[in-house]
C-alpha cells in the first residue's frame, strides 16, 4: 500500500494523523462539493455538507475496511447526507422554488434551442435531467464510477444502474431532440 | 445489432450496448472491456454511439467544472470541529500485519528509510557476531569468555514519534553517546547509551531525560 495512497491516509486518520486529514481533504473536497452541489443545488449547504462528510471520515476512519475505494465511500457519505438534507427541506418548507430545484425542469432544452452550439445544448440538457439521472451521469462520466462502485453509493442493484444509466442517456437524448439536436439515438 | 434488445413490454438496454458508458471512462473489469471492443469493432452503429458517449462525457466533466470550488470557509469550518473532538487513543488493530501496517504508516519516508538501514546494519552485525562465535568455537580453541557486542553502556528501549526525521535522531543519538542496537520491533528501537556501567538511579534519570526529549514518545529501561 503506497504511503501517500487513500487508503494510507485513511489509516492514519484513525491514528489521529491531522495532516494525512488535510491531504485526504485538498484531494477530494472539490469532488465532494460538487457531487453535494449537484445533489442539493444550494451552494451554502453544499459547502455545509462537505464539512460534515469529512467529519464522518475524521470519526469513523478506523472502521473503514477498505471493501470499496476512498472516494466511492466519501461520495456514499456525501448522498447519504444531501438526502437527509432535501428530505428534510421537503418537509420543512416545500415552496415553489424548492420544488423547482427538485423536480424535473425539462423545458428548459427548448428555451436553448439552435442559437447555441451542440455542446451548450447538451449541457443544457444534462442540466435538465432529473435527480437520478443526473446522479448516475454524474457518477459514471464525471467522478468515473465502475458498475459496482455507482451500485454501492446508490445502494441499488448493479443490473438497475446499468439500466437507470440507459435511461439517463435516452431522457438526454429526447431532451436533444426537443432542442433541435437530432443525434440518431435511440 | 445495435441500439436495444426490445424485452417484453418494456425496453432494456442491450448487454454491451449497456456497458459502453463505463467503456468509454475505463472502469470495465478486462473480460467486460474486452467484450465491448469486439461489439465495436463488428457494428459501426454501436461505435458511433460509442463517440456520442464521449460527446456526454466531456460536457458532463464541463457541467461539472464550472461549479467551482467550496470556499476556504469549509475547511476552516472542518477543522474547528476537528479540534473540538476529544483526543483519542490511537487504535490498535487486532491483525499484527495490519497494525505493522499502522506502525510503518506513521513513519516519515526518511525514519522508515532510516528503519531500513538500521535493519540492514543490523542484520550485517548478526551476521558478525555469528561469525565471530563460529570462530571461537573451532575445535582445539576455547573462548575463555564472550561478552555480547553491547558492553556495558546503559539501554533502553525507545520509541520515536511518528515524524520525527532522520537528522533529529542523528542529533539524538550523538547527544546522549546512543548506537541502536535492535529494532524497530513494534515500533520500538533498543538503545545502548554510552559504554560505561551506571548505577540503577543514574540509568533512571538517564532514561526520564530522554522522556523530555521531543522526539522521544516512549523510553524505558531495557535489559
Amino acid at each position: 500500500m503506497p504511503a501517500n495512497s487513500d487508503e494510507s491516509l485513511i489509516a492514519r486518520i484513525a491514528q489521529g494523523d491531522r495532516l494525512a486529514m488535510k491531504v485526504l481533504y485538498g484531494r477530494h473536497h472539490v469532488r465532494v462539493y460538487r457531487f453535494a452541489l449537484r445533489l442539493t443545488r444550494d451552494e451554502s449547504v453544499a459547502e455545509d455538507l462537505i464539512s460534515e462528510v469529512f467529519l464522518d471520515v475524521w470519526r469513523q476512519a478506523g472502521r473503514f475496511e477498505g471493501r470499496s475505494a476512498v472516494s466511492t465511500w466519501l461520495l456514499a457519505i456525501t448522498r447519504f447526507k444531501a438526502l437527509s438534507v432535501l428530505r428534510r427541506r421537503k418537509d420543512a418548507e416545500l415552496d415553489d422554488e424548492t420544488a423547482a430545484a427538485i423536480e424535473d425542469t425539462s423545458d428548459d432544452p427548448e428555451v436553448v434551442l439552435a442559437k447555441q452550439d451542440t455542446g451548450q445544448v447538451l449541457r443544457q440538457c444534462i442540466a435538465a435531467l432529473s435527480p437520478e439521472h443526473r446522479e448516475v451521469i454524474d457518477l459514471v462520466y464525471y467522478h468515473e464510477k465502475s458498475v459496482e462502485e455507482v451500485a454501492a453509493i446508490t445502494r441499488i442493484p448493479e443490473n438497475t444502474v446499468k439500466t437507470r444509466m440507459f435511461y439517463a442517456r435516452k431522457k438526454l437524448a429526447e431532451f436533444l431532440k426537443r432542442a433541435g439536436v437530432e443525434r440518431g439515438w435511440p | 445489432m445495435t441500439a436495444m434488445t426490445m424485452g417484453i413490454g418494456a425496453m432494456e438496454p442491450e448487454d454491451v450496448e449497456g456497458l459502453l458508458p463505463w467503456h468509454a471512462t475505463g472502469t470495465l473489469n478486462a473480460r467486460d472491456a474486452r467484450r465491448v471492443e469486439d461489439a465495436l469493432s463488428r457494428d459501426p452503429q454501436l461505435a458511433r454511439q460509442y463517440a456520442l458517449i464521449q460527446d456526454e462525457i466531456a460536457e458532463t466533466i464541463h457541467v461539472n467544472e464550472s461549479l467551482g470550488a467550496p470556499s476556504a470557509q469549509a475547511m476552516q469550518k472542518l477543522f474547528a470541529a476537528i479540534e473540538a473532538e476529544p483526543r483519542r487513543a490511537p487504535r490498535r488493530s487486532s491483525n499484527p500485519i495490519a497494525r505493522m501496517a499502522e506502525f510503518l504508516l506513521g513513519l516519515s519516508p526518511r525514519t522508515l528509510a532510516y528503519s531500513a538501514a538500521v535493519g540492514a546494519l543490523a542484520l550485517l552485525l548478526q551476521a558478525g557476531v555469528i561469525g565471530a562465535i563460529m570462530m571461537q568455537h573451532v575445535p582445539g580453541y576455547q573462548a575463555a569468555s564472550y561478552q555480547g557486542a553491547g558492553g556495558n553502556g546503559v539501554r533502553a528501549l525507545v520509541r520515536f514519534q511518528p515524524d520525527t526525521r532522520l537528522a533529529d535522531i542523528t542529533q539524538f543519538l550523538e547527544t546522549y553517546g546512543g548506537s541502536i542496537i535492535a529494532g524497530p520491533k513494534a515500533g520500538m528501537f533498543r538503545i545502548q547509551l554510552g559504554d560505561k556501567a551506571m548505577s540503577k538511579d543514574d540509568s533512571e534519570a538517564l532514561v526520564r531525560k530522554l522522556r523530555d526529549d521531543k522526539i522521544v514518545g516512549f523510553a524505558e529501561l531495557s535489559q
